[in-house]
């Protein structure tokens, strides 16, 4: 990593402009999944070892703030501040949810929303939730909604000079989140559910090449089929084999889960 | 050749017999079939496998000779000196291993440091500089040896009243592409595989065979979690066969004073079955009886024994050596290659040399583990530290303080370990005396089980133990604790697919260990019977706590779900799938 | 590049982008703090940055520029172990000690945030540390008896 060259703007316009001359470039925020990749030599960016942005301490990527009926959650904000925020308590609680089931102490204090979404894994923690909130991601250009944000596996709307600064949640949503992983804690999802009433919206990580929403589910619950939901998600995704989980299983634990949360729903 | 059952080359077989099992058989009113199978484990030390080497060695004042000093994280001194000197052809002073202060070892650095030494050593005398080579998690995943995966069958024979006629049983261990330890840990297993039982007529047929995978190799336990995994949930299913609690029918089968085990061996002290399974179950609380669904509670209890010692002649052969110094000072050094690698052996060993020589224990010091100062007191394996070797410290510690009383300091008492005339074992036919002593354990676990996701969360585990006596009653929970932690990881979540022959799960994010949020609520008892030939009648205890946790979690998924898995680790995929096929 | 560490002020050449676990190690000679696995999983590298715990081997260097870092050897103050990292030694907590720095610095967290903790509190504190040694129920209870 040592070939790798450190670039650390000021503001966040000055990011915008080295992201755009620098070849190679690769925004750097809480380090968690970039790090990883460099040091592993698992990413090996171009030319001559590239170079990362270090975003992680601009004023402007930071925070959350309530705009009217939108909460905006900055890009590089950690996950920690997500879950101590008393607006995403009040509001996004399954946000906090997702956000304290992320690694533990060490990464919740490092890991972002803006990470999350341009790592682009299938897996990630918090996209499902973004996808049931139908958030809006914010860039230095423009606003993408996030059901055109996942293009394919670990593929992105974003323009290869494009920078997410935040994310727009609507408020008073009612979204429950659950995560079924390998442990309690610092495990990747097998699978990953957030489901909304109102809209219907069932979204699911971990169970196809991209975050997934559930459109043949969420057309049976829109008319009040909770049953016929539950069937029809199984044609929705398309899990794998593989080294977390099996296909078969993916299967039959999302139809369960989301049996489970649309009970609780029911129960109110 | 990735399948253990298919497999054609054997590295070793061993059978063990005692009465005739077709007559058990024969007088039966059931006979009870099963077969179980047993997934491979990572150590997972937290520091990787890692050495330093040096193109000389040095001789004091700074001054160097020919020679190769390792400095490195490891268990046995003198099995890296062994590799160091035939590998480079070097005599017995002129290779030099030290232990750096170890980061964890649980079997994963009794053998393979001395690969990391031999490489390390070659490029050292290569580029004539020192070398470091350090392994980082996905090498030391992808390449070190785990617990052998293995398949065991069983074949019980029963009177309708319970009564054990008859036990055989066959184990396949995979020893993977290249023979380790392998032979050594087969011998093990099939020793245990009848369990803390006493039986008339017992066939144990066991054998290690190659398969095109990454070598398997030493782990805490050494074979026998593997057989006696099977051999309990065996006793579950005679149990339920036979509509008898398990609990009943394990204490008119266990092993008591004056019975023989499957190799003949007549336990004439310290037999503790029954102490420790009336210890258990006074200490937990009634089962609990509803959960809320889709949670459902369950409960299930293993009585294991474990040897204590390297098995038959091992410590005749080894004659591990001790030393004792009193310095001129008035401080005393213990001279052992006997390693801390985070059990306790640095404590235990001055609180035993100080007390025997009637000293506060600042006055006792250990000398380094450094094959040029120290003599080869045996591995730091088998659960023989304390037992063996501490036995050696203790009698050389109290000869060194009878001699001082005549004699002007400084002195020093050497002991080497002598097998007493009362063990005796046969090689050829596995009859004998296998170990000079057991420990034994009662476990008893709790777990919750998520019917919408197969999910098993083990949330108590009680576990009385006989190690003949806690030298230090921190330190032995310590070991019951972190050892029962790894057998819950290897019951439950620790799982390593295999993909041509290599493992998928090579990096920290795939091969998954119980955290603090995961770790059951452990609970240690320690019933104390001692052994005559043991410092205080200590017995060991590092392996023991890694045998019985994995059978009493499966037992307890059982009475949870009414699902019998007989295979770990019981992931919540095959939970799930055979909750759903039932 | 400049940075406090346990207090003092350090500086280290070369790349931003290097981990400051190396950094740490190699340039500055702490070596208290360990290398587990390189990517997030152990806890065995964990450090304060400004107070929070984070792996240095996901931290670039370059990012604790003018921060206060925090590693195991500032506990010990004036020459003296805390109070915790006794009750580490004197419960057990510690086995082969590879995971201990991290552990603590973890558990001094929490201990600074939460005066009173519960055992669960604890465990989630310490979710993000691995032990293989101890099965963590020493760990628990050394965290416990320094609630204050």
């Amino acid at each position: 990593m040592r070939d790798v060259t450190y670039l650390r703007p000021r503001t966040l316009s000055e990011a915008v402009q080295l992201y755009r001359t620098t070849p190679g470039c690769r925004p750097l925020a809480g380090g968690t999944d970039l790090m990883v990749m460099l040091h592993a030599r698992t990413l090996r960016p171009e030319p001559r070892g590239g170079a990362v942005l270090d975003l992680w301490s601009l004023a402007e990527l930071k925070g959350v703030r309530r705009l009217g009926d939108i909460l905006e959650v900055g890009a590089a904000e950690p996950y920690t501040g997500i879950i101590g925020s008393a607006e995403v308590q009040q509001h996004l609680p399954a946000l906090a949810a997702a956000a304290r089931t992320i690694g533990a102490a060490q990464i919740q204090n490092r890991g972002t929303l803006g990470g999350n979404l341009a790592n682009a894994s299938p897996a990630g923690d918090t996209l499902p939730v973004l996808l049931a909130y139908d958030v809006v991601v914010v860039t230095d250009r423009r606003s993408i909604p996030i059901d055109r944000f996942f293009t394919g596996y670990r593929k992105t709307a974003l323009e290869s000079d494009e920078l997410i600064t935040a994310v727009r949640f609507p408020i008073g949503r009612q979204v429950a989140f659950r995560k079924v992983g390998t442990r309690a804690a610092q495990a990747i999802s097998k699978v990953v559910l957030a489901v909304s009433l109102t809209p219907a919206r069932v979204a699911i990580g971990s169970v196809a090449e991209v975050p997934l929403r559930a459109h043949r589910a969420e057309a049976a619950l829109e008319g009040g089929d909770v049953a016929g939901a539950i069937a029809a998600v199984a044609d929705d995704i398309r899990p794998i084999d593989d080294v977390r989980s099996t296909a078969a299983y993916r299967r039959a634990v999302t139809q369960n889960v989301l049996r489970g949360l649309l009970d609780a729903f029911a129960r109110g | 050749m990735f399948e253990v059952t298919q497999a054609t080359e054997v590295y070793s077989t061993i059978e063990i017999a005692k009465g005739d099992v077709a007559a058990g058989e024969q007088a039966a009113d059931f006979v009870v079939e099963r077969t179980f199978r047993v997934g491979l484990q990572e150590q997972l030390y937290i520091e990787p496998q890692g050495a330093i080497a040096y193109p000389y060695r040095e001789t004091g004042n700074g001054k160097r000779e020919t020679g190769v000093t390792v400095v490195g994280s490891l268990q046995c001194p003198y099995y890296v000196h062994r590799a160091l000197k035939r590998a480079l052809a070097l005599t017995d002073e002129q290779a030099v291993v030290i232990q750096a202060e170890t980061g964890g070892g649980f079997g994963g650095k009794e053998e393979y440091p001395s690969i990391v030494a031999i490489h390390a050593a070659l490029l050292a005398c290569k580029a004539g500089w020192p070398v470091r080579l350090i392994y980082d998690r996905h090498e030391d995943l992808a390449a070190t040896t785990k617990r052998h995966p293995g398949v065991i069958s069983h074949r019980t024979a029963v009177k309708k009243d319970g009564t054990l006629l008859s036990q055989d049983i066959y184990i396949v261990l995979d020893g993977g592409a290249y023979c380790t330890l392998t032979p050594v840990v087969l011998s093990r297993a099939a020793i245990h595989a009848a369990g803390a039982y006493s039986c008339p007529n017992v066939r144990i047929r066991a054998r290690a065979v190659a398969t095109n995978t990454p070598p398997n190799g030493a782990f805490r336990g050494f074979g026998a979690p593997q057989s006696l995994f099977a051999a309990e949930l065996m006793v579950e299913h005679v149990a339920e066969r036979l509509g008898m609690s398990s609990v009943d029918l394990r204490r008119k089968w266990m092993l008591r004073v004056g019975d023989t085990t499957a190799t003949g061996q007549n336990l004439t002290e310290s037999v503790s079955a029954e102490l420790v399974l009336d210890a258990a179950l006074r200490a937990v609380a009634p089962n609990r009886l509803t959960a809320q669904p889709p949670i459902r509670h369950g409960r299930g209890l293993s009585l294991v024994f474990h040897g204590s010692g390297f098995t038959g002649s091992g410590e005749r052969k080894l004659s591990g050596t001790v030393a004792v110094a009193g310095l001129a000072n008035g401080t005393f050094q213990i001279l052992t290659a006997s390693t801390e690698i985070g059990q306790g052996t640095k404590t235990i060993f001055c609180q035993l040399a100080a007390d025997a020589l009637g000293v506060g224990l600042d006055k006792v010091v250990l000398a380094p583990q450094d094959t040029s100062l120290v003599p080869d007191s045996g591995p730091t394996v088998a659960s023989r530290t304390a037992m063996i070797v501490g036995r050696l410290i203790q009698e050389a510690a109290t000869e060194l303080r009878d001699r001082a009383k005549r004699e002007p300091l400084p002195l020093r008492v050497e002991k080497t370990y002598v097998q007493p005339d009362s063990i005796h074992w046969d090689e050829a036919t596995y009859r004998g005396d296998a170990y000079p002593v057991y420990a034994w354990a009662c476990t008893i676990a709790d777990v919750d089980v998520d019917m919408t996701t197969g999910e098993v969360r083990v949330t108590d585990v009680v576990t009385a133990v006989d190690c003949g006596k806690a030298l230090h009653p921190v330190m032995a929970e310590g070991q019951i604790e972190g050892g029962s932690l790894q057998a819950v990881g290897w019951a439950t979540i620790e799982e390593i697919k295999m993909k041509d022959g290599g493992y998928q799960n090579d990096r920290l994010a795939t091969y998954l260990i119980p955290t603090a949020l995961d770790a059951p609520r452990i609970r240690t008892i320690l019933v104390e019977n001692p052994y005559s030939r043991g410092p205080f009648g200590a017995k060991g205890i590092g392996e023991l706590p890694m045998d019985g946790p994995a059978p009493a979690i499966i037992a307890a998924i059982h009475d949870a779900t009414g699902v019998w898995l007989d295979e770990v680790p019981a992931t919540p995929e095959k939970v799930l799938a055979a909750c759903t096929s039932r | 590049m400049h940075f406090t560490l346990n207090g003092r002020a350090v500086s280290f050449e070369g790349a931003g982008s290097r981990r400051l676990l190396d950094v740490l190690r190699e340039d500055l000679r702490q070596t208290g703090t360990k290398e587990g696995c390189g990517e997030g999983e152990c806890g065995a590298c964990s450090v304060l940055i400004d107070g929070e715990v984070v792996n240095s081997c996901l931290v670039a260097a370059g990012q604790v520029e003018g921060c206060d870092v925090t590693t195991v050897e500032g506990l010990a103050t004036n020459g003296g172990l805390s109070p915790l990292q006794r009750a580490f030694i004197e419960r057990g907590a510690a086995q082969c000690g590879i995971c201990t720095p991290g552990m603590l610095l973890a558990a001094h967290v929490l201990l600074q945030r939460t005066r009173r903790p519960n055992a669960a509190a604890v465990r989630e504190a310490l979710a993000g540390n691995l032990c293989r040694c101890t099965g963590y129920t020493k760990i628990i209870e050394a965290v416990l008896s320094c609630a204050t």
